[in-house]
């Protein structure tokens, strides 16, 4: 739509023709006041707060129905205006409780709000205030109707927002009432998206409420580090006489790329921070075969000792190492150079849920190819085959459903079973469950109606899941490639999934998927490094099995469950184990060293997508360290050049070894993000991974990162086509796979989580319910 | 959307389950049909009873939440039984002015219960509403669908007199 | 059977086949019926439209818009189907002259919609009772039935190759769903919520449709202003006020009734005249005009006030939906206003906060007033409120709460203040409402 200039309050104000004139003038900076108005919602125009003046109208406008044209003339704020808002505020006030002393909105209260801006202050009436009980309506949601101002933000977040449309008014007038879809109770995602938006205190989160007042927490936005969608979270953080609680997961900061939205597991799955389970102190194996607790110092040196010398005696190539899908880029970074320079050996893995080798491999060369999840958001058509973006990547759900909804964006499905987000699709094809393979050749055979319209697409946004793997993905993606105009996105679990196979946990690629091969500049860069590739996670087993494996480092993984290995393969192996919990695996280690979690750190991760995100320090738990300190140190003792390793301290400055450590220092806590984003901050400590950030940027091609959007707390792509072709080998696609955790799963962590057990258990419930009716 | 169970499972009598068969037909959308039918199925079954909600969710491919919402919204539709004869008395201004409250407090005299109430015998309630189109011969009142107008309270045992008889005549309706 | 009134005065347009039995299709006919649908399929969509331009016809729901520029405003082409769509939610306190013309001539509704289907390009129109209207929806039913049998209505209507269907509906008590968006939520199937408007019903309406929607009093008038003539049926009323109105007198008068009068008529003479004075030879208070909605007008207000739109407007009321409603020297104003405002608090549909908040805040305030535990200060609080509900509302049902409420504490605040004090209600009997 054409600009058109309009007058609000005496200033000129220019947007195109049908803006509603409260999104006009927030982009202005006049902030018209509303309850019921919440952007990307159908329109209620029922609050009343939103009125305006326009000239020449009799009545008040509201401002978030009016649609500004040329030459409109408004005023927003007038004695008129304040008084109108006010009315309203004393009529909601006659009814609202005044408990904003213990309710969980108090200090975050739209209403406070409103109230301390416009004033109502005196109460015109005399009659007692309705009160009704609360309800719990899941483990997740608590409703206390008298908080209830009726601006039905959490009915549409649910239906429109969500597709999940759980909530509904019932009743009439002044008896009008949210109510949830089982009567009394909810049978929903649990997302919480309801709390979220609600304006009150009218929707509590089961995990919050009274627990502490707003004002008393620290607010953090840091990435979720559940699934690989990678949503930015904002955690309430509180000081505790013994460092920090996580008491609150929500979506405050809604700068992330995932906008509004935040599900289950970001919202309630922080709590295994809290766990009683939580490793505190290092753990080392004594005489008598037991685990027994023990100083940093003393485990460090017990597991250096020993890894030098399995090294030393029986080579760098009877170590393996397996790594994570949950620790940060820097971490993984660090965890393969330290492997292949330190303990020499290219016997290094991880559980790969996806082949992102093979993508890398089909993308090489292939410039502005890789989607961004934010495209998710925009792009006019979207072909999904295979995956369950609703169960598995919630994010990317909301993206697509938003898209379709809000943009009108086509929606193309192919699954091998009925997904949910066929409610939005416009074409939906079925293939069997080995049948992806045939997509390709029935799509360019312009066959039935989902083939038809995507062939008649002018561009594509072509997501697909861990269906694909090696040649039949190259095959897709190669298809794609010729069609012309396609971007491409795949899908796979964890939050750094990708970041793992990008940094180079893996036994025949180095960072940036460069071959140990052909390792090109690393040559130089990894002094020692072996020369062929090195084994693979199912062959570290076997390694055990047969003797070979002298000692094994497992960085925030648990082969034992996730792979299966029996409890007794790795008695002949020194096994080292760096966690937040004594695992099954854990529990089989020689040595265990306590580790902090994502949100007790900094460092990089990389969604699914690719976008790299700035996971920032939200806590301080006693006694845990950074995966990064603890390999740092673990070299260190090992008498390991830790300058080579980590390249700190540059331009002459010296650090000390931790004697200084705070809650602040060997963390990228940065008070200058100008310096950061121009990597010209002194990194003064060898636990800044930071330090190793900048070594990334100079070695990976693909992360070639925009520093100042990433300090800013924005999500960064990466560009995979920088893959050297000359590198490339052919990937082991049989080694991927997939968790396939879901809304309320999240492999080892979820099951520490006693909060999503309570929401599964309640789902589990509800659908034993239904099934009996 | 899961086709519903079986065409014979309905809880309405044929004559009626065949009715909504051809409401849902009369309209260019569905669910214009949702409203009648509730009402048409109150009056069969007495109320909305849950089995009654669950049957018109499903015929018409919405949630019953969704429903509920749109049965809670208007007056003349219930989730509790009423008696036989559900005696509703306008009190609005054109009857008030003509003796609605002396006709109301007859009523309740009468059948000893008061607003929203029924009798033991389940034969009556007593509802105070709002107008029912009958001001220009107020006081009126409408038991069930049937008008009785310009009504006094002398008018009161007469008129449950009939409805009783009717009750003891065919059981009902 | 409701009874039906005569006087002199009247001018039988809309009425003049009541109680003739033309509830039957064949004594419809027999009394010229379906003749005007007729003229019009040949006459044609602009005929149509400016004969009912000529006749000065304005809406009988209440608002009084003038019918002929409403359905002028109905885009000749549109992508979706065009509906017509008629109102007989007669909900207002005070209004019950839908219910005769459903009972007396249901075929005028039918032939009405038609002629309305014709003007504005529609196949289809809804007619929709309101659900306590039950025996005079069998009533429309069978006239409708009667009428696809005649070939009146269905695929090609009178032998021609115009197509025309008629639905009947049934509300389920609520009066909100009067308001013509909300009326399309109902028969959508959906809580009877009004729409955010622009867009208007005539550009975007059922179903998305473009759609007209008229009180079944207007419908009901069509076919008798297609007989007469645009020009002749504007010459029975006033100045920009055509025809005749069905008025409703009610309350504590001596003859109630609906009766036929010209637009313009004087409200004393109604109620004196036609109506035979106040009941029981009492004094006469005030009277509200044009339903519970309408600010009450005082003895004095009324003595050259003629009844139509313009004049009660500038009396500083409305004419509304027609309904009058007289009120004696022995009945007390703040029960009279608490029964009204009780109306509309229970009729709120909840959607804004002025409306669902305000008319419960004003029910309490008066309720507690009228028990006898009143203060000094409630009488401006009661004010304030509804002064504030003024105009902020999201559809006009808020205005109609708060515009009598406004009526009765301006213009009866002494009767207030006797009131305070615990006084008891000098008048009433009944302190505590049932309807909650």
């Amino acid at each position: 739509m054409a600009d058109v200039t309009f007058t609000v309050d005496g200033k000129k104000l220019t947007a195109p023709a049908g803006t509603l004139l409260i999104e006009a003038c927030r982009k202005a900076g006049i902030e018209i006041p509303a309850f019921c108005y919440y952007p990307g919602l159908s329109l209620q125009a029922a609050c009343r707060m939103c009125v305006v003046r326009q000239e020449k109208v009799p009545k008040l406008q509201t401002a978030c129905t009016t649609t500004v044209a040329e030459g409109q003339v408004f005023v927003t704020e007038s004695p008129e205006i304040a008084q109108a808002r006010k009315a309203t505020l004393q009529l909601l006030l006659g009814n609202h409780p005044l408990d904003c002393p213990v309710c969980d909105a108090g200090g975050e209260c739209e209403l406070q709000d409103m109230t301390f801006k416009y004033g109502a202050g005196e109460s015109l009436y005399a009659e007692a205030k309705q009160h009704r009980d609360e309800q719990q309506w899941s483990p997740a949601v608590f409703f206390d109707r008298p908080r209830c101002i009726l601006c039905y933000r959490c009915v549409r977040m649910c239906g429109e927002g969500m597709d999940v449309w759980a909530l509904g008014v019932q009743n009439r007038g002044v008896s009008s009432v949210i109510a949830p879809n089982g009567e009394d109770h909810l049978d929903c995602e649990e997302c919480g998206m309801c709390i979220d938006v609600c304006p009150v205190g009218a929707l509590t989160s089961g995990s919050y409420r009274y627990k502490t007042r707003p004002w008393e927490m620290n607010h953090v936005s840091t990435i979720c580090t559940h699934c690989g969608d990678g949503c930015k979270v904002t955690l309430g953080v509180r000081q505790s006489h013994e460092g920090t609680d996580l008491v609150r997961g929500d979506n405050r900061d809604k700068s992330g790329i995932n906008g509004d939205f935040l599900c289950a597991k970001g919202r309630f799955g922080f709590d295994f921070v809290n766990s009683e389970e939580r490793l505190a102190r290092p753990l080392v194996r004594n005489a008598s075969g037991r685990l027994e607790p023990t100083t940093w110092e003393n485990a460090l040196r017990v597991a250096a000792a020993k890894l030098k010398e399995v090294r030393d005696s029986r080579g760098g190539d009877s170590i393996a190492v397996l790594g994570s899908n949950r620790t940060t880029n820097e971490e993984n970074y660090l965890l393969q150079k330290l492997a292949r320079t330190v303990l020499r050996t290219n016997n290094i893995d991880h559980v790969r849920t996806a082949d992102y080798a093979t993508f890398a491999r089909s993308l090489a060369g292939q410039e502005h190819k890789a989607a961004s999840l934010r495209d998710a958001g925009n792009a006019p058509a979207i072909l999904l085959v295979g995956g369950n973006p609703t169960e598995e990547h919630p994010l990317l759900a909301w993206q697509l459903r938003s898209n379709v909804r809000l943009n009108k964006a086509r929606l193309y499905v192919v699954n091998h079973r009925t997904i949910k987000l066929e409610r939005q699709a416009k074409a939906v094809q079925g293939v069997p469950p080995n049948g992806y393979r045939d997509l390709t050749a029935l799509l360019d055979r312009n066959e039935g109606d989902l083939a038809k319209a995507v062939m008649a697409e002018e561009s594509l946004l072509l997501i697909f899941g861990q269906e694909y793997r090696g040649e039949q993905m190259e095959a897709l993606v190669s298809w794609g490639l010729k069609r012309g105009n396609v971007r491409f996105a795949y899908l796979g679990d964890h939050s750094n999934s990708r970041g793992a196979a990008d940094m180079g946990v893996l036994p025949d690629l180095l960072p940036g998927y460069v071959s140990v091969n052909a390792p090109g500049a690393f040559a130089e860069e990894y002094a020692g490094m072996p020369a062929a590739p090195g084994k693979t996670a199912p062959e570290f087993l076997e390694m055990a099995q047969s003797g070979q494996l002298g000692a094994l480092v497992v960085v925030g993984e648990n082969p034992a469950q996730r792979l299966g290995w029996a409890p007794d393969a790795l008695r002949k192996t020194f096994l080292v184990v760096q966690d937040l919990f004594l695992t099954e695996t854990a529990l089989q280690a020689d040595v265990v060293f306590p580790a902090a979690s994502l949100y007790e750190k900094t460092g990089t991760i990389t969604n699914t997508f690719g976008d790299v995100q700035l996971a920032k320090k939200a806590a301080d738990r006693p006694g845990v360290r950074p995966d990064f300190e603890i390999l740092v140190r673990l070299a260190d003792a090992m008498g390991a050049d830790v300058k080579a390793l980590v390249p700190f301290g540059k331009r002459g400055m010296r650090a000390d070894f931790g004697q200084s450590r705070g809650a602040q220092s060997g963390e990228a806590d940065r008070h200058a993000v100008w310096l950061a984003s121009h990597g010209l901050e002194p990194k003064l400590s060898p636990f800044d991974p930071l330090a190793v950030l900048d070594e990334i940027e100079r070695l990976v091609p693909a992360y070639k990162l925009d520093r100042l959007n990433l300090f800013a707390g924005n999500d960064v792509p990466t560009e995979p086509a920088f893959v050297p072709v000359s590198a490339l080998t052919q990937p082991r696609a049989d080694l991927v796979n997939p968790a396939h955790d879901g809304l309320f799963t999240s492999g080892t962590l979820g099951r520490y989580s006693a909060y999503l057990r309570e929401i599964e258990e309640h789902q589990a419930h509800q659908l034993a319910e239904t099934a009996a009716d | 959307m899961t086709p519903r169970e079986s065409e014979t499972m309905s809880i309405f009598s044929p004559a009626l389950a065949a009715r909504f068969d051809a409401l849902v037909e009369k309209y260019p959308v569905k669910r214009s049909a949702l409203i009648p039918m509730m009402l048409y199925a109150q009056d069969e079954i007495g109320y909305l009873s849950d089995a009654v909600i669950a049957e018109i969710a499903d015929r018409l491919g919405l949630t019953e939440l969704d429903v509920r919402n749109v049965a809670s919204y208007y007056s003349m539709l219930r989730f509790k039984p009423a008696g036989r004869f559900n005696i509703q008395v306008c009190t609005n201004i054109s009857c008030m002015l003509r003796g609605a409250y002396d006709l109301f407090d007859r009523f309740q005299e009468e059948l000893g219960v008061g607003h929203k109430g029924i009798t033991p015998d389940g034969v009556f309630s007593l509802e105070e509403v709002e107008c029912i189109g009958a001001c220009c011969w107020a006081p009126a009142i409408q038991v069930n669908y049937d008008f009785h107008d310009e009504l006094a309270a002398d008018s009161v045992p007469g008129i449950l007199q009939q409805y009783r008889e009717r009750a003891a005549a065919n059981g009902g309706r | 059977m409701p009874r039906l009134v005569s006087h002199p005065d009247e001018v039988k347009i809309v009425t003049r086949r009541f109680g003739q039995g033309a509830a039957n299709i064949e004594k419809y006919l027999e009394l010229g019926g379906y003749e005007a649908a007729k003229k019009c399929l040949t006459q044609g969509p602009d005929w149509i439209i400016n004969e009912m331009k000529a006749s000065n016809l304005r809406g009988r729901g209440g608002a009084g818009f003038p019918t002929g520029l409403k359905w002028s405003f109905v885009p000749k082409q549109s992508a979706k189907p065009k509906y017509v769509l008629v109102n007989g939610d007669e909900s207002e306190p005070g209004t019950c002259k839908d219910h005769l013309i459903f009972l007396h001539d249901p075929h005028a509704v039918i032939e009405g919609t038609i002629i309305a289907g014709l003007a504005i390009g529609a196949k289809m129109g809804f007619i929709y009772l309101r659900g306590e209207y039950r025996y005079l929806l069998e009533i429309m039913e069978k006239a409708v039935a009667d009428a696809y049998s005649k070939g009146f209505l269905g695929k090609g209507i009178f032998g021609s190759d115009t197509e025309f269907e008629v639905v009947t509906q049934t509300g389920a008590g609520a009066y909100e769903v009067g308001e013509e968006s909300a009326l399309m939520e109902s028969l959508e199937g959906k809580r009877g919520v009004p729409r955010i408007k622009p867009p208007f019903p005539a550009v975007v309406g059922l179903y998305g449709g473009p759609t007209v929607i008229n009180n079944a009093e207007t419908i009901a008038t069509v076919p008798h202003v297609i007989a007469m003539g645009g020009a002749a049926y504007a010459a029975v009323g006033s100045e920009r006020n055509g025809g005749t109105r069905l008025f409703g007198l009610s309350g504590h008068v001596e003859r109630p009734g609906v009766y036929e009068l010209p637009m313009g008529y004087n409200l004393k003479k109604m109620i004196y005249e036609v109506g035979g004075g106040v009941r029981g030879g009492r004094k006469l208070k005030a009277v509200v005009p044009g339903g519970s909605s309408t600010p009450v007008l005082l003895p004095e207000e009324i003595e050259n006030l003629g009844m139509d739109f313009d004049q009660v407007g500038k009396a500083g009321s409305m004419l509304g939906s027609g309904g009058v409603v007289v009120i004696d020297d022995q009945t007390c104003i703040v029960e009279f206003a608490l029964r009204t405002i009780s109306f509309y608090q229970h009729e709120s549909c909840g959607w804004c906060i002025p409306c669902r908040e305000g008319t419960d805040w004003l029910k309490k305030s008066l309720t507690r007033f009228h028990a006898g535990f009143g203060e000094a200060k409630d009488i401006d609080n009661i004010r304030y409120l509804a002064e504030n509900m003024m105009g902020r509302t999201f559809c006009p049902l808020g205005d109609a709460a708060a515009m009598p409420t406004l009526g009765f504490v301006k213009k009866f605040r002494k009767e207030f203040e006797d009131h305070l004090n615990g006084k008891p209600c000098p008048f009433a009997k009944h302190v505590e409402l049932a309807v909650v």
